[in-house]
């Protein structure tokens, strides 16, 4: 195990390398395509052994991801954003074909207006797709989580697809440290696929993914792929008990950090959560008990962990890095949900909307937040969720909007 | 509330049957629902619709299950499971089959108590399936007694506008046919109970395991299996072979068949395979001898049958 100075989609690369994939239909888009460039390097190196296609469309690229896996092979690919909503189609429908294989997304804003920076309404636009979703906060785990991923998908039980966040440019183009396993142990932790009857094979001619009519028979599908879905809990409790074993790194579905003794917990997803992380430090330091809760595990939502988490807390705080207009936090929903029915459920439970298109989250947001929940507490009102903006962020916009002539069009249109 | 089920082959026109009496109970005061039920199957298969009609707003939907009316427009369809003529009829649902066999016939047939009418058919243009639309719904509005001959009318007209003044007349002509048929059996479809609350059919409700993806995937492992698919039941008119006429040059008609399902007879006659033959009549339309022609399904049904009959006598004697 060596550990080397890695970018998140480097890091992804070699998590397809490790995993020895096959098969990787491939469509170029920003912040992704190194991850693809660099596995195509290897392939014309003869360091890997992988068919790569290129594919005119994210929608191909998914089609022929699932059709791959359906016949056996490993099969690996990657988008992001607009790419992964492009092919949104095709992600309920490799859902439904049960196939394993593992999608990357760079996690990164949608359109309009369009830009380049993270936030996860793009993966979440793909959370009820009957794919499951583990999320990344490092480039360690970003390694580390292909080769969970596969072992989960590939799972007699489960058979789904997996996709694996990471947040563009904080992670993709980020560079840090990042153990990577040898060839040898990874290979022991995750075994060449293991075909089963279920395969599509040449000489044994099937119909995979038929049509059919009438509710009996779409709600079984439907309802196998939901139970599959709920069977990948135990079957990732069993990967990452093999996984902690060879390689020492342990992989909760819920990450917990600092947060047995606290009184008050920050709940986020993805790469951000390292800057709560650093927030909890300070507030320790300051005497307060503060706490992070992290689903790694998104889909399946592994509730009883979550409740275990968060039951019992006096304030919880859900930090969310997307955006359900008309609802706002899609985090807060979720978690609402596992906790409603709690005797002993966190009285105060706010929710803050951050991170929209990369938009920072400064620690003293993290210190606010914190103090706006000590705040609830004590006076038993929650106040209206948050969407973090400061006063000079809008005078950076209306400078913006100047610059565009949007008073005057306002003007225009008043007149 | 009235729960009306109309049951025909595609292009019989249930759907428009379930609309001119949508209609016409709408304009005699009720509150309505009409739908059909749509397959992915095309022309000549089983399909079927429904109304429902009540004095207050209607909460129900999807299929009827429990009808009060069955309307039948195609006999052979009895034959057919899967278009689930009988399902959920009851001693007081009212049956109206469109048939040339008497009421007595098919209470024997059908071993009910129900009320049975049988809706003599007009004479079918044989080159289509016949719609009978207005034929149906004309008779459905009678039984339930719920219409007068006016709205009918009413109803007709604003229906079948679109379609031009002689669809019109013609429907016109047909709703009259029908709603005069069942003179009888006016108003003699009532309205069932509803299931109470407390005393209800509990559901079997199961808690459901999961089994494996090689079983839970919808796929199909079975090879060839579309020859189980009986499409020939969505057939409404037959290509007999007049062997005196056929030249046997099977590739001209063979090739023609969009299903395949003409091969060679041991004497170089084609022979087409009715469990399968559609009857979109392409054959008959390409063969340049005209030595097909085409038998309306329940006269070629019967003829076969009684030839049948006719060669088990013979071997018997
Ligand atoms: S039916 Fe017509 S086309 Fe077919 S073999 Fe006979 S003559 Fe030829
Ligand atoms: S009618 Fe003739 S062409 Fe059409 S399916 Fe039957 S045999 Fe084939």
């Amino acid at each position: 195990m060596t550990r080397t100075l890695l970018t998140g989609n480097a890091a992804a690369a070699w998590g397809a390398r490790l995993a020895r994939i096959d098969y990787l239909p491939a469509f170029p888009i920003t912040p992704q395509t190194e991850i693809i460039e660099t596995v195509s390097r290897w392939i014309a190196d003869d360091e890997m052994r992988c068919r790569m296609v290129m594919l005119e469309s994210e929608h191909s690229m998914l089609t022929a991801a699932g059709a791959a896996a359906s016949t056996g092979v490993r099969t690996f690919t990657a988008t992001s954003s607009q790419g992964l909503l492009y092919g949104m189609e095709m992600l309920y429908t490799i859902a439904g074909w049960r196939v394993p294989l593992v999608l990357i997304n760079v996690s990164r804003g949608l359109s309009a207006p369009i830009t380049l920076e993270p936030d996860h309404n793009d993966i979440l636009a793909a959370r009820d797709s009957g794919c499951l979703q583990f999320h990344c906060a490092t480039c360690q785990e970003v390694v580390d989580a292909i080769l969970i991923a596969y072992r989960v998908a590939e799972q007699p039980q489960v058979r789904l697809p997996v996709i694996v966040n990471l947040d563009g440019f904080s992670l993709s183009f980020t560079r840090e440290p990042v153990s990577l396993p040898d060839d040898e142990t990874a290979a022991r932790f995750l075994p060449a696929f293991r075909h089963d009857a279920g395969e599509f094979r040449g000489g044994r001619p099937a119909s995979k993914a038929v049509a059919v009519i009438g509710g009996g028979a779409y709600s079984y599908f439907r309802y196998e792929t939901h139970l599959a879905a709920m069977a990948a809990i135990d079957a990732y409790g069993e990967a990452t008990r093999d996984f902690e074993q060879l390689f020492g790194r342990r992989y909760p579905s819920i990450e917990c950090y600092r947060n047995d003794d606290a009184e008050i917990s920050f709940v986020m997803i993805g790469s951000f959560a390292t800057k709560a992380k650093e927030a909890v430090d300070r507030l320790r330091d300051a005497g307060h008990k503060v706490g992070l809760v992290r689903p790694f595990m998104l889909r399946p939502l592994p509730e009883a962990d979550l409740r275990a988490a968060l039951d019992g807390k006096a304030g919880i705080a859900v930090i969310d890095q997307n955006l359900a207009p008309g609802r706002g936090g899609i985090l807060h929903g979720e978690v609402t949900s596992v906790l409603y029915g709690l005797k002993t459920r966190p009285a105060a439970l706010l929710s803050y909307i951050g991170g929209l298109g990369g938009r920072d989250i400064g620690v003293e947001e993290f210190f606010q937040i914190a103090a706006d929940v000590r705040a609830a507490i004590a006076s038993g009102a929650t106040p209206a969720p948050r969407l973090l903006y400061t006063q000079s962020e809008l005078t950076d916009m209306r400078k913006m909007q100047a610059v565009a002539h949007v008073e005057a069009a306002g003007e225009e249109l008043a007149s | 509330m009235y729960r009306i089920r109309f049951h025909g082959r595609g292009g019989q026109g249930m759907k428009t049957a379930s609309r001119l009496l949508g209609t016409a109970l709408f304009k005699s005061g009720l509150e309505v629902q009409d739908a059909p039920k749509y397959g992915a199957e095309r022309r000549g298969a089983p399909m079927l619709a429904f109304v429902r009609a009540d004095r207050r707003p209607i909460h129900e939907r999807g299929t009827v299950v429990s009808p009060d009316l069955v309307l039948v427009a195609d006999e052979t369809l009895f034959q057919v499971p899967v278009a689930g003529v009988m399902a959920g009829v009851k001693a007081s649902t009212v049956l109206a089959i469109a048939s040339q066999k008497p009421e007595n016939v098919w209470r024997d047939r059908l071993k009910i108590d129900s009320p049975i009418y049988v809706l003599p058919q007009s004479e079918a243009a044989d080159d289509e399936i016949p719609d009978v639309s207005a034929l149906i719904a004309g008779a459905a509005a009678r039984l339930t007694g719920l219409v007068s001959q006016e709205v009918l009318r009413q109803a007709v007209e604003e229906e079948i506008a679109p379609y031009g003044p002689k669809a019109v007349a013609f429907n016109l002509r047909a709703a009259g046919e029908g709603f005069g048929a069942m003179a009888a059996g006016e108003g003699s479809v009532g309205e069932s109970l509803d299931q109470g609350a407390d005393s209800y059919d509990k559901p079997d409700w199961i808690d459901l395991d999961l089994d494996l993806a090689a079983t839970a995937a919808p796929n199909v492992y079975a090879a060839a299996n579309s020859v189980l698919v009986r499409t020939g039941l969505w057939r409404t008119l037959r290509p007999v072979l007049d062997p005196e006429n056929c030249g046997k040059c099977v590739w001209v008609c063979g090739s023609s068949c969009p299903d395949g399902v003409i091969g060679v007879d041991a004497n170089g006659y084609p022979d087409i395979d009715y469990q399968h033959c559609k009857g979109c009549m392409i054959c008959v339309v390409q063969c340049p001898r005209h030595a097909f022609a085409a038998i309306p399904e329940q006269d070629a049904a019967e003829a076969a049958q009684a030839a049948q009959m006719a060669q088990m006598e013979g071997t018997a004697s």
